[in-house]
Parts: structure tokens; sequence; C-alpha cells
């Protein structure tokens, strides 16, 4: 029997960060010590705490990182519950890589890069965003504009910080929802902001966020000029096998597993909306 | 072709069973469905519709795929599955045959899914001629004779006789295994049953039901009609359908606990269930009108769309006949099908 | 058309028109006369549609818990039997009774689609009961069938054709039929030795395909949440792993609806593998009359039942486990 894709391998948790209240990042390593697998940014994995569940979490790790993988995970369910409660050396099961990436060595190259997250919605983006550090002459200019709710809610601020603001040719706007002690920079819902910037509407844009901010950010954006044919997103739904055979993530003819999550918006127009 | 006389059967399908499994129509506790051939099976091969499909022989309704060792931090997996024996299945219908390669189309595309496919090679399939189609059958609009059915071999069966006929190497060696039961035939029989099959088929009131509509291109269109609420109103939200329908192929993963680690199982789910698409804060299809309308859609034109155009049904009628308040795809089929407005 | 159904259609105009209802909850023609499905119907233009027949199997009860969330009145035409479900949702406040027209509908037994085709009865055009025979109409010429062939086993053990509730009646056929001991197949299971009962049990549940049609069309089951499909209680499954689990589900289904099942029968006509899931049921209910009297879930919208209430006269446990082995 070989080619599994249904059958998953062990993974070491070797390192557990605490980023917001509800957000821990895990590094994992295979048995041996090494990465589990190569996957490309905005690709996905299935997590498992065998007796508890599995489910699907983007890679938030750039695939340039070549000793390990990551995983931001926000604590809202059962599974990530538990796995929230997972101490280092705890081993886990993983199984993937699974999905479509995003354009890195396509669309994406030479181009200026607008990322906006919400959020969680950072966890996919780092991904990206780290590999377009790691291949910095092969990208435009960079633009990163993140909100969250308050400023202990920010993901990986500690790296945003102390690494991506002191790139060349990369800006990073942050705020947060209300005012809040401590916090003197921007303070307003991403999609005002991201309308307040006046945007560049050439840049080519990724999205990545709960429903209601992307839905209100592309229409900030639409107004901006920004084309639907240069605006991604990722989908996020119900997976079970994560290989476009269960049936869950299914939406008109795509499935979200397979050829998601990443989408284009003019891509998610054909589609019917379920998601 | 030969033909094996209905006295000789069950000493030739015996025969068949001391080589390796038969799985054929069997009556227990009053509904035929697939069972294993023993000396005390209640064989019911004039059964024209089992209660459920034969899909189950590779898509099993539920499985263990692997074993998880706890101890401590650390996770033992153990790969349970074993090489499967081959085995034959006898009497599958020319509906149930067609399923086969559209659960294929699934499941043996990349990445193939590898319990499927051990369990597809290892099985010699023996199809059955229909006698007497009824009128919840529709195999003919989705272009399949029952009449005469493929498979490794395809039998026919008249009040006399069975009559088998090889199509491929693995039906071949099945029909030298039960040589000593049978004696050659010239056809003619044969083709009196086909004729009148294709008579009765031809006559049926859903044989030539109008499919033109569900096309890919008109994928939004069919999406948005406000029809669907209509045709989904009387839906109990229960599987049924589903359970019945040799092509339903979603399933659901999960796990249980045992004294010695955690079982890891796959097992049929439905869409038309409640959670099938909850996840922990939100749910992409939250009434029964847009379950109902995922199941049709992915049948008539999400899986089109996705495999050549290709009809994820296969008209053998069981949900039709099945349903508890009489919904089926037939009712779409007519009240969506032909027509241009609504 | 026939003169019964003429008046139901008749009827439900009036209430529509005059405004008196906002809907009507009947049955909508499918694409022969055997198919029937629950309808409703919110314009007399709509009615078109309306039919009843003696394929009108279905108890409306089930689809008013929804219903009673929705603005306005509702009128329905229930069955006899229909209406002891009525009733018993009322009791257990599922449906609030001022949001309902009950319309007491004529009903003399309910044609299985199932045991007709068994009997070669398929392509149903038109059908008519005289005396104790079915004559049907079908594409493929008429055939006639004995009554008692015919007819849904909850029929033929009809509780009679009183109505428990109703504003309104539609009744043109006053017969009774005749009927059958609802208990004499109980009584035959209980005359079986422990393991006979068991494997019978067995062999008819490892049918089961976990559908679930039973649990969703029983108008007793109107839990919001099911048990089984409830991730946090650890019996939810949609597979059974083993025997064990099929019989689980429905064991622990007929103990939920027992003091609560009105015997309506819709578990039994609805699954697919044809498994007499109405008798687990009705074996409570025998053990209930005769531990604690005759007693009938949803004859009545008020009071309490033998099982959710206890005085210092009930049977012992210990007695009533020897009683009912």
């Amino acid at each position: 029997m070989t080619n599994e894709n249904l059958i998953p391998r062990i993974g070491v948790i070797t390192d557990i960060r605490r980023d917001t209240p509800d957000v821990k990042t895990f590094r994992v390593v295979g048995t041996d010590g090494k990465k589990l697998f190569e996957h490309l940014p905005g690709q996905c994995a299935m997590v498992s705490v065998p007796g508890v569940g599995e489910c699907m979490f983007s890679i938030t790790s750039s695939p340039t990182n070549t000793e390990y993988m990551e995983f931001s995970i926000k604590k809202c369910g059962c599974v990530t519950e538990v796995i929230h409660s997972l101490e280092p050396g705890q081993q886990i099961t993983v199984r993937g890589p699974y999905g479509k990436n995003f354009p890195v060595e396509g669309d994406f190259k030479g181009k200026d890069l607008l990322f906006i997250a919400g959020g969680i919605g950072l966890a996919p983006l780092r991904s990206v965003i780290n590999y377009v550090r790691h291949y910095r002459k092969n990208y435009g200019k960079v633009v990163v504009v993140y909100g969250s709710r308050s400023k202990d809610d920010l993901v990986d601020i500690e790296e945003i910080k102390n690494e991506w603001i002191n790139e060349p040719d990369f800006q990073v706007y942050l705020t947060i929802d209300r005012p809040q002690e401590g916090w003197d920079g921007h303070v307003g819902f991403v999609p005002a902001y991201v309308k307040e910037l006046g945007l560049d509407p050439t840049m080519t844009a990724v999205l990545c966020g709960p429903p209601i901010m992307i839905k209100f950010t592309l229409q900030g954006l639409l107004e901006l000029g920004f084309k639907k044919e240069r605006v991604y997103t990722t989908l996020e739904l119900r997976m079970k096998c994560g290989i476009g055979k269960c049936g869950r993530c299914n939406v008109g003819d795509k499935f979200v597993c397979k050829d998601g999550p990443v989408f284009r918006m003019d891509e998610l127009d054909e589609l019917p909306p379920e998601y | 072709m030969i033909k094996i006389s209905r006295d000789k059967l069950n000493g030739a399908l015996a025969k068949i069973a001391r080589s390796c499994d038969l799985f054929l129509p069997v009556k227990k506790a009053g509904e035929v469905n697939y069972g294993k051939f023993d000396e005390n099976a209640e064989v019911s091969l004039d059964t024209l519709k089992t209660v459920k499909s034969a899909k189950d022989f590779f898509f099993p309704q539920s499985e263990t795929m692997m074993k998880f060792k706890l101890s401590g931090k650390n996770i033992e997996i153990e790969d349970i599955r074993k090489q499967p024996e081959p085995f034959v299945i006898f009497g599958v219908r020319g509906c149930d045959y067609r399923s086969f390669s559209i659960l294929d189309n699934v499941f043996l595309q990349e990445p193939v899914d590898t319990f499927y496919k051990a369990r597809r090679d290892a099985a010699t399939i023996v199809t059955l001629a229909c006698n007497k189609p009824e009128t919840s059958c529709f195999c003919k609009a989705f272009g399949i004779d029952a009449a005469e059915p493929q498979g490794d071999a395809t039998g026919w069966l008249d009040e006399k006789y069975l009559y088998l006929n090889a199509n491929t190497e693995k039906g071949e060696k099945l029909l030298e295994t039960v040589g000593e039961f049978s004696q050659p035939d010239d056809g003619k029989a044969v083709e009196e049953l086909k004729k009148t099959t294709r008579e009765i088929t031809a006559k049926l009131p859903y044989s030539n039901i109008d499919l033109s509509r569900f096309k890919p291109e008109n994928l939004n269109e069919l999406f948005n009609l406000p029809v669907w609420n209509e045709l989904s109103e009387a839906c109990l939200g229960c599987g049924t359908c589903t359970f019945v329908c040799p092509t339903c192929q979603c399933f659901d993963i999960r796990e249980f606990k045992t004294d010695t680690g955690v079982n890891r199982f796959r097992c049929w789910d439905s869409c038309m269930y409640s959670d099938f698409t909850q996840m922990a804060a939100a749910n992409s299809r939250t009434t029964q009108m847009q379950r109902y309308r995922q199941r049709f859609m992915h049948k008539l034109v999400y899986y089109p769309s996705q495999y050549g155009g290709t009809y994820s049904c296969v008209g053998c009628g069981r949900c039709v006949n099945k349903c508890p308040q009489h919904l089926n795809i037939l009712k779409v089929i007519k009240k969506i099908g032909g027509r241009k407005d609504d | 058309m026939s003169e019964l159904e003429n008046k139901l259609i008749e009827k439900a105009k009036i209430l529509l028109e005059n405004g008196e209802v906002k809907r009507v909850v009947g049955w909508k023609k499918g694409e022969f006369y055997h198919d029937p499905s629950p309808a409703t119907f919110e314009t007399a233009d709509g009615l078109k549609e309306f039919v009843y027949n003696d394929f009108c199997g279905a108890n409306l009860s089930k689809y008013l818990i929804d219903i009673n969330k929705k603005e306005g009145k509702t009128a329905v035409f229930l069955k006899p039997c229909d209406t002891y479900s009525f009733n018993q949702l009322v009791k257990e406040h599922r449906i609030d009774r001022e949001n309902f027209y009950v319309i007491g509908t004529e009903c003399h037994g309910k044609l299985d689609n199932r045991k007709l085709l068994a009997a070669g009865v398929d392509g149903v055009t038109d059908e008519k009961y005289v005396g104790d025979e079915v004559k049907f109409s079908t594409i493929y010429g008429d055939k006639t069938l004995k009554k008692g062939e015919a007819i849904l086993e909850r029929c033929l053990t009809c509780k009679g054709k009183k109505f428990m509730v109703s504003d309104d009646t539609v009744v043109i056929d006053e017969t009774e039929d005749e009927v059958s001991d609802r208990f004499s197949k109980v009584a035959e299971l209980e005359k079986m030795t422990a393991d006979e009962r068991f494997k019978f049990w067995q062999s008819q549940l490892s049918k089961c395909i976990r559908c679930n049609a039973c649990r969703n069309v029983c108008p007793a089951c109107s839990c919001v949440k099911c048990v089984f499909d409830n991730p946090q209680s650890g019996i939810a499954a949609k597979a059974n792993d083993d025997a064990f689990e099929e019989q689980l589900f429905h064991v622990i289904r007929a103990f939920h609806v027992s003091g609560r099942c009105t015997d309506c029968g819709e578990c039994s006509r609805v699954c697919p593998q044809s498994i007499p899931l109405h008798l687990l049921n009705r074996k409570f209910i025998k053990d209930i009359d005769s531990l604690y009297g005759e007693f009938k879930a949803g004859e009545v919208a008020e009071g309490k039942t033998p099982l959710t209430q206890f005085d210092t006269d009930d049977v012992d446990p210990n007695a009533a486990a020897d009683a009912i082995k």
C-alpha cells in the first residue's frame, strides 16, 4: 500500500507560543526531528489529536523555513480547545499538504502586493508574506494592512514589529477596532482603514479574515478601482478528507479542499453563495 | 454464451463460493439486499431492486481506516488494512453497474483513494439484465441499456435458464469455474429477452425525461430558481435517498475510543443532514431547502461540470420508491428539466 | 376527483379566502396517483395542486412543529390517528392549540406502495375501495387486490374513526372498518423465548441503514437536537459500529417515546428496510396499559400521563418487571 492520502504522519510539537488570548502558534516536526513535508504558501494540512478529532488548518510558516512547520490556531471549537491544552513534546498527527496555493511563482511575481488581514486571518497570509520576504527581489512593493479587535489580539505582533517593518519597500499599517490604553496607532475597522489609506489599485491584493470583513473590504477595494481578477482570498468550510472526495466542502462545481482554499474574487462570482 | 438450468443454479453458485466469497441478492428478514452466499442463503435473483445498492462493496457504509495507540505524549499509527481477497458480485443490474464508473471518477482520480481501489481491483462483477423494469426505473434517460449491462460477465434469466456471457478475462475464468453445470447456448433466447426488456423500457413513463436544462453553464440560474422551496417543502431531512442511492458518495470521518486506543473510521454521510456543513462557529447551509438543493444540484449540475457532462444519477428509482414523503429526483427533473422559464 | 377531495378543497378555499387562516397544510399531487407529498397552500389558486386520496398516508402533525413558529393561523387536515399526535404535541408544548384550525378528515385506511409493488401493482393512475377490495387502474391495466393485502400495517389495526381534536370535520362515509387486535403481534413476540425474540430483533435491526427516517418522521421525536446528533453526547453516530449499536439506537428511541408514542405507525411506514419498528413502541404501550390501566397517548391534550406522575398505589417496580417479562 503506497501513496497514502488518508493515513497521517506523526508530528511532534516542539514549541508553543501564545500569540493572543485565544491564539497559539504550534511548531511541529516529524519524529525524526525534520520537517514533515514541503508545501507552498496558502496550502493547508489536516491536524489531529486522535480521540478528539481532525481539523484543517492553514500552514502558517513559510515554505522557505526548512526546519519546521507552524500552525497558528484559534481556540473556537472542541478540537482546537484540546489542541490549546497540549504541551511541548506532545505528538499529534498531520497529513497534507492540501489545496491550491497562492500564485507566488505565477501571477504574484513582479507585482506590487497588498495584504489585508483581520484577526486570525493573518495566519495563512503569514506564510505568503514571509515567502515574499525571502525572495524579496522577485516582487514589487509590499503593503500590509492588519487589524484586530484589540492590541492583544494581533497575531504575530513580535515578528511584525521586529522584522516586517524593517524590510525595504515594505509598509505595515496596523489598526484595532476600539481605542485602548497603551495603543497609539490607528483605531477603526479594517474596511474603513483600507479606504482611508487610498491604496494604489494597480496592486495585487490578498484578503483574509472573517466573512464580514472580506465583504466590506472588497467593496472598498472595488470603489478604489481594484479589479476582482487581481484580488485573492481564502475560503474555509467543513472538511473531512482533504482530497475532494468526502463531499463536505463542495460549493458549486468546486471543492474548497482541492480547488481552494485560495480563490480569486472573480472565480468566487461564478460559485453559488454557499461559503 | 453458456446456459445453466435453474435447478443447477444453486450448485453453480456453491462452486463459485468455494473458491472465493460470492455476494448476491439475498432475502433476509423480509427484504432483499446483497449478502454473502452460503447454503442457507435465500438467493433472490429475480428481485428487480435490492434495497441498498451495490456500492457497499467498494464504499462500505462504515469502515475502520486505522487505529491509534496512545501512551503518554506518544502516538502510534496502525495501518490495519489487508489486501482484499478476490470476490465475486453476482446479479448487478445495469443501473448499479453504471454507478461504479460514477464512483470511480471520484475515488480513483488523483489522489487515489486506496481503500476504495483495493476493493475495486479485487472484484469480479457479473451483471444481470432486467426482465421487467418498473415505473420508477429511468435508466434509459442516462443511456443505460437494462437489457444488456456490461461487467466481467453478463447474465440473463428466464423461467428455465440463466444465460451467461463473458466480457473480460475475469469473466471467462468465472464461466470456466461453473463449466460442469453449464451447456453451450446459441444466444437466441437471450435475443428475445433483450427485445422484450427494451420494449418495456421504451414505454416506461420516465425513460425519455428531459434533462436538457441541467448543464454546467446554467449553474447559477438553476441554483437561484425559486421552485426549490416548493420542491423541498416536505423534506424531513432524513438520509434515506442518500443511503439507498448508488451514486451518493459523501462520507464522514470519525473516531471512537476503545480499550486499547482510538479507532478512526469513515462512514456514509448525507448532505441532507443538518450537521453536514456545521463548523465550530458557522454553517454554510442552514435550511433544509439549501441541503435539498445541494443534493440535486450536485447530481445534475456540479458533478457533470466536473466529469465531462456525466450525470451522477443512474435512474435506478430507489429514491422514488423509498422517500417517506414521495420527494425524489424525478420530481426535480420534471419540474426544472425541460422548462425554460420559472 | 372524488367527492371527498372536492369537499376538502372547498373547505380550504373558504378558510383561505375569508382570511380565517393564513395557510392550509394538506397534500399535493405527485407525478402519479400514488406519490402525493405533504404541502402548504397559501392561496386559493394554489389549491389546484391539492390532492386527497388513499395514498395520503403521511401524518401531517410533525410539520406543525415548524409551522407553529410562523405568523397567523394554520388549517390542517388530520386523519383520526393523526389527531392523537396533534394532542400529544399540544400537551408537550411543541405546538399551540390556538395556532391551528384542525379539520378532521375521513380515512378508511391508507395504501402501502411497497405491498402494491410486491403484488405487481405498479404505475397506479386511479383506485377505489369497493367492499373488502381495492380496484386499481394502472398504466399496465386494471388490477384488484384484497384491501387487507394493500393497506398499511397500521391501518389493519386502526384505532378508530373518532377525531380526538377537531374544529371541523369532513366525513362522507361514516362506516367503521373491520380491524384486528392491535396487540396480537406483540403477544406473538411475547410468546417467544428470550433467545428467539433476540434473534428476531437482531435480524430485523441488522437491516437498519441509519437513515434516521423513523426518527425524523416521528411526531414524538421533537427534540431540537437529538442526542444521536450531538457530538458532545459521546454517542453521536452516523453508522453502526456493530450490531449492538443499531439496537441501541432503536431501543433508546423506543424508551424515549414510551408513554408519548401515539402509535401512528409512521416509523414503520417510512423505514426503507421495512423494519417493524412500531412493534417496539407497541410493546411499551401494552405494558403501560397492563401496569397502569389503559392509556392512549394523545387522546387528550391535558393531564398527566402514567410515566410522568407517581403515586403510592403505583405498581411495585419488581412486580412490574416480573409482569412484563
